[in-house]
């Protein structure tokens, strides 16, 4: 297979969620983690999931990564059912996640050596785009502890695209950075998201960044976690975090949210 | 260059040194003989090759058995990490026999294999297999476990996860395990040379006892600076180019 052929992009996958429910079994008592949440995630769309900690956001991630098995419901790829993780729906951590064993051009060539029909040296060329894609081209044999922490994130970022899969699901990616990191990043991401086209799933507790970064964004309510409501944010991209229209729709969610959290319980940067 | 030099300078002036107390002549030259009679001692040995047999020999036992221990201890470590089942059978059995001081398999080897090359693998994969088990059992589970989860979202399988993931994450402790399963090893078999006649072939630790039933002190120091610059090199050949690796790779290293 050729290299360009493996860069083309993939068409994006439509994920359906259908009454997922999960409970965790702690020794004396059970977490009622998600109850009968149901989602329709268009092709291409960016849907951010928003909500304190604690309220489910990140087990609808990892069931929908497949990494979690739901106690009853399911979660259709395409009308496939997801039976368990692969690189089709590719995942992004809190914590990069890279494997300090290896360098920057090892961690790329992991996910892609996993993809058959691909020689060596096809796989380097498609470890270089995505390294380029980042801005990280000149990092390529560096250690991963010479890496700053939005560095880090960029080639957690270039290795979960390198695969080429449809989705990608973001579990709280940037939430370690500082303000000056975020907000190059969340400029990233949105080419990104454009020039890739792929689903994407975003994780956060932070409703200005979610407001930024969606089409869609999601409020889940905790004990036990569902989904409050919906917004849609209609503004032109790329979006800038600071801007004042995008103020309008954070505070409008982060309301909404105060409403129904009880007081104190929230955790919540507006 | 300037470090070589002072390495150099610091050895040289020890010599000195010893040889100064030599010449005082306080003590018997029986007893403390001076670094000249060393050097002729070793340079008679290297000639007549007694020196080389020995080191190949004593080095033959302690590579084989020293590889066999940690090819058997790997997988060990490796199962006792992943299954709850082996962590509370062969777990306890490798703390058990990890505190054991390695010495004390040599009674057990000679009354079960007699005095044979047997006998002194044996001593040395006891002295290695229990640290490498422990070390490895330790290093994966100080593991992250984002790094698998990390793997499984790229598509890799159980196995290869703990091929490519696992294994290799906890390589800082397994290198640490297998340099204490060789410093065990070592001394297990020294201690095994002096202890026993072997008939199949007179190790370092043969020289160094019919050193002191001759009462040749200057073969027993002689047998000894060669026991210490195998310890040495063993450390610089084997671990040193490991470690250094590992600590650029982690970060961990000053």
């Amino acid at each position: 297979m050729a290299v360009h052929e493996e860069l083309r992009n993939v068409p994006p996958e439509k994920l359906v969620v259908e009454g997922v429910s999960k409970w965790f079994r702690m020794r004396r008592t059970a977490v009622h983690a998600l109850d009968n949440v149901s989602l329709n995630i268009h092709e291409g769309e960016f849907v951010c999931l928003v909500g304190p900690s604690g309220c489910g956001k990140s087990t609808l991630l990892n069931i929908i990564a497949g990494l979690e098995t739901p106690d009853s419901g399911q979660v259709l790829a395409d009308g496939k059912p997801v039976m368990g993780p692969g690189h089709e729906r590719m995942m992004m951590f809190q914590e990069s996640a890279l494997f300090p064993w290896l360098d920057v051009m090892g961690n790329l060539m992991f996910g892609l050596k996993l993809k058959p029909n691909l020689t060596n040296k096809e796989r380097r060329e498609v470890a270089e785009y995505y390294l380029h894609l980042v801005g990280l081209e000149s990092f390529v044999h560096a250690n991963t502890h010479e890496l700053s922490g939005g560095m880090k994130q960029r080639v957690a970022l270039a290795r979960a695209l390198a695969p080429n899969p449809r989705v990608l699901l973001m579990d709280e990616p940037f939430a370690t950075l500082d303000a000056m990191t975020r907000e190059q990043l969340y400029g990233d991401i949105q080419r990104i998201w454009q020039e890739r086209r792929k689903t994407i799933v975003f994780v956060t507790h932070n409703v200005r960044e979610a407001a930024c970064l969606g089409d869609r964004v999601l409020l889940f309510s905790p004990h036990p976690g569902h989904i409050q409501e919906s917004f849609s944010v209609d503004l032109p991209r790329p979006r800038d975090i600071n801007s004042v229209d995008l103020a309008k729709y954070s505070t409008e969610i982060t309301r909404s949210l105060k409403r129904h959290l009880h007081p104190g319980t929230a955790e919540v940067a507006e | 260059m300037k470090r070589i030099l002072l390495i150099l300078v610091f050895f040289v002036v020890l010599i000195l040194i010893w040889e100064g107390l030599y010449r005082t002549k306080r003590w018997s030259p029986v007893l403390v003989p001076g670094p000249s009679s060393v050097a002729q001692y070793l340079e008679g040995a290297i000639q007549d090759g007694t020196l080389w047999h020995a080191t190949v020999v004593t080095m033959r036992r302690l590579l084989f058995g020293y590889f066999l221990g940690i090819i058997c201890g790997l997988p060990l470590g490796l199962l006792t990490a992943r299954f709850k089942f082996m962590e509370d059978t062969l777990g306890i059995v490798a703390l058990g026999l990890q505190t054991l001081p390695s010495v004390c398999w040599v009674p057990l080897a000679l009354l079960w294999f007699g005095q044979t090359e047997s006998a002194m693998l044996f001593v040395v994969i006891m002295g290695t297999l229990w640290s490498v088990v422990i070390a490895t059992d330790n290093g994966v589970r100080t593991v992250p476990p984002i790094y698998a989860r990390a793997a499984r979202t790229m598509g890799s399988s159980q196995l290869h996860t703990w091929l490519t993931v696992v294994l290799p994450a906890s390589l800082p402790f397994i290198v640490s395990g297998m340099k204490q399963g060789w410093a065990f090893a070592w001394r297990s078999l020294m201690a095994a040379e002096i202890f026993v006649t072997i008939l199949t072939g007179f190790g370092l630790g043969h020289l160094l006892h019919y050193g002191r039933e001759l009462n040749a002190m200057d073969q027993v120091i002689g047998i000894m600076l060669v026991i210490i610059a195998i310890g040495l090199l063993a450390d610089k050949i084997l671990f040193s180019p490991w470690e250094r690796f590992l600590h650029s790779r982690w970060g961990t290293a000053k």
